[in-house]
């Protein structure tokens, strides 16, 4: 068996991954701070990939990135890349599709986080900076892990903008999903099969990662709801 | 050394308009109901709320003046807030939370000073908990803690103990009191609470929807009240609409009589009554002018008895007045019990009530009000 759509599968994800969780966490910290009327567009804007059919998300792209397209272009006159058909088109596929999860529960995260928190660091002195590196993040860690491991998930399971923007190429843009999908194509349904456990097994393990997280979590603070005891 | 504030901000339909400064002041407490706008006050002094327009000043800096744009961050501000929740970072210790906020100073001082501030507060031993194995008491030290280290010029307290427990809050507001009286900035104190301002601060400003009335000492609110809203926070239940009539005599509507009182009576618009200043006169019953709405030389009320309300320590009863208003009138449970034997079975009783508890106040918005009306 050929691990390439593995290997390549969990590269993606795993880029994508780092640009979700930098660009997730820098929007919604704006956001959940923006005006009502600036709040509610963003939030929409932001949100659409994850009720759009992923073949839409891939045509949009497609329009932007395309060979004959202008960004397409762009880069390939004055860079000499290509930005569809190679392993890191599929980038863009899943960084857009995976993005909402990991925005919408930060941005839950930042929205429950306790604003007098922020007022008492900053009537102390401290700069916004810190703020948000020392108290906002780690109070929101929770949300911010559990939106992470979502988006890796999605990531690594996307196959329909992957499909349409980097297309299937044994050994060069092959997915673990674009893998499953050619080799049911083509009738070979035991290897098929192969890659289907593989992916279930993948599945499961992010899952069972991401719960043993929040039952640790809830561990730690068990022993400090000795709240208001009498002293 | 003072802080001098003059501000207005808009809420939606809500105005706030308050003004003070603490020279001379003390301790100095923002009394009001809730939702008065007295916490929106602390916020904005401490610079995490913007006035719509005003100016601040602490001990000469100017922290906000709206007319000459300055508006200093809360981080340049040097104001301690000490917040209702205490607003301790969950995520850290005792010690990382004092010493967050020692980061101005040097270096090599900021571990002293963290040590220093956590020793006066009592906190030794407790430096690796986090603020959720504190107690409420503790919780409250260790934020004084955070405040002291950041050398504060002006400490400002928000409800410091609405978030305890009955028995726990008199211990700590002693504790409190000592702070505040080691440390030499000015104090701001915001509270609902009359008997926590009466032992803690000795001067109050009283808010009432939104706007701030003028300083006033903290006996003056309980003894002279001038202003409805001062009676009425400092625990004045009987109140009734009133004109003056002529040198020293109040002509109370809601409880159909004329008062005599020693206080001035120009631009009052209401008389207040403390329910403990009500003494009970049996022989005035008889009197026949009373039925005329006459006090009399003795300041008699006439009523009758509407309802007893047996209370903690004290017996509370309300008595109907010949105006239709009821008075309140509280006294020792054994005095009651005598009052009550001499009582008729038509429960008429006859209450007097001494000139100088007679409170002619004056209503600040409708006063206010009036003058807006331009003169024809």
């Amino acid at each position: 068996m050929d691990w390439y759509p593995l290997l390549n599968s969990l590269r993606i994800a795993a880029v994508s991954t780092v640009v979700v969780f930098l660009a997730g966490i820098w929007l919604a910290n704006h956001v959940a701070r923006a005006p009502r009327g600036v709040r509610a567009v963003l939030d929409v804007v932001l949100t659409l990939p994850l009720v759009l059919p992923p073949t839409v998300v891939g045509y949009l792209l497609l329009l932007m990135l395309g060979p004959r397209r202008p960004l397409g272009l762009w880069f390939m006159e004055t860079f000499s890349i290509k930005l569809t058909m190679v392993w890191y088109a599929a980038v863009f596929a899943t960084v857009v599709v995976s993005f909402p999860l990991m925005y919408r529960t930060a941005r839950g995260a930042f929205e429950s986080f306790d604003q007098t928190l922020a007022d008492a660091a900053r009537t102390l002195g401290r700069s916004d900076a810190w703020v948000f590196w020392r108290v906002k993040l780690p109070c929101c860690r929770q949300g911010i892990v559990a939106g992470s491991v979502l988006a890796f998930a999605r990531a690594l399971g996307e196959y329909g903008a992957t499909s349409m923007i980097a297309g299937y190429t044994p050994g060069s843009t092959a997915t673990v999903s674009t893998t499953v999908y050619q080799l049911w194509r083509t009738g070979d349904d035991a290897l098929a099969l192969q890659w289907v456990l593989v992916n279930l097994a993948i599945s499961a393990v992010v899952l069972i990662a991401m719960n043993m997280f929040e039952a640790r979590q809830r561990e730690g603070a068990a022993p400090r709801v000795r709240r208001r005891s009498v002293g | 050394m003072s802080l001098s504030v003059d501000i207005r901000k808009r809420l939606g339909d809500f105005a706030l308009e308050v003004s003070f400064d603490t020279q001379d002041a003390g301790v100095l407490a923002l009394l009001g109901p809730s939702g008065c706008g007295k916490s929106m006050t602390l916020k904005c002094i401490a610079g995490v709320e913007r006035p719509d327009s005003g100016r601040i000043v602490l001990d000469g800096r100017v922290l906000f003046d709206s007319s000459a744009r300055v508006d200093l961050p809360p981080q340049e501000r040097h104001v301690g807030y000490l917040f209702q929740n205490y607003a301790l970072f969950p995520n850290m210790s005792v010690w990382k939370n004092v010493l967050a906020a020692a980061h101005a100073l040097p270096r090599d001082q900021r571990e002293a000073a963290a040590r220093d501030a956590i020793r006066r507060m009592r906190l030794e031993g407790l430096e690796g908990h986090r603020p959720a194995e504190l107690s409420g008491g503790q919780q409250q030290r260790c934020a004084m803690a955070r405040i002291l280290v950041s050398r504060p010029d002006v400490i400002l307290l928000d409800e410091p103990f609405s978030a305890l427990d009955g028995y726990l809050r008199w211990q700590l507001e002693m504790e409190l009191a000592d702070t505040l009286g080691a440390f030499g900035g000015e104090v701001v104190l915001v509270s609902h609470n009359r008997d926590e301002v009466y032992r803690l601060c000795d001067t109050v400003c009283v808010i009432s929807d939104g706007r701030g009335e003028p300083r006033i000492g903290i006996r003056e609110l309980f003894e002279a009240p001038r202003t409805l809203a001062a009676a009425l926070i400092s625990g004045c239940k009987n109140v009734s609409r009133a004109a003056p009539r002529g040198e020293g005599l109040l002509r109370c509507e809601d409880w159909g009589v004329t008062l005599r009182t020693t206080l001035p009576v120009r631009n009052a618009t209401h008389a207040g009554i403390r329910a403990h200043y009500l003494r009970h006169c049996p022989e005035g019953v008889a009197t026949s002018s009373l039925t005329a709405g006459r006090a009399g030389e003795k300041n008699l009320i006439a009523g009758a008895v509407e309802r007893v309300i047996e209370s903690t320590f004290s017996t509370i009863v309300m008595v109907r007045t010949p105006g239709g208003g009821s008075l309140r009138w509280e006294l020792q449970k054994g005095e009651w019990r005598s009052v009550r034997e001499g009582l008729g079975a038509d429960g008429r009783v006859c209450l007097a009530v001494a000139p100088a508890d007679v409170m002619p106040l004056t209503d600040d918005a409708r006063a206010e009000a009036m003058k807006e009306v331009p003169a024809p």
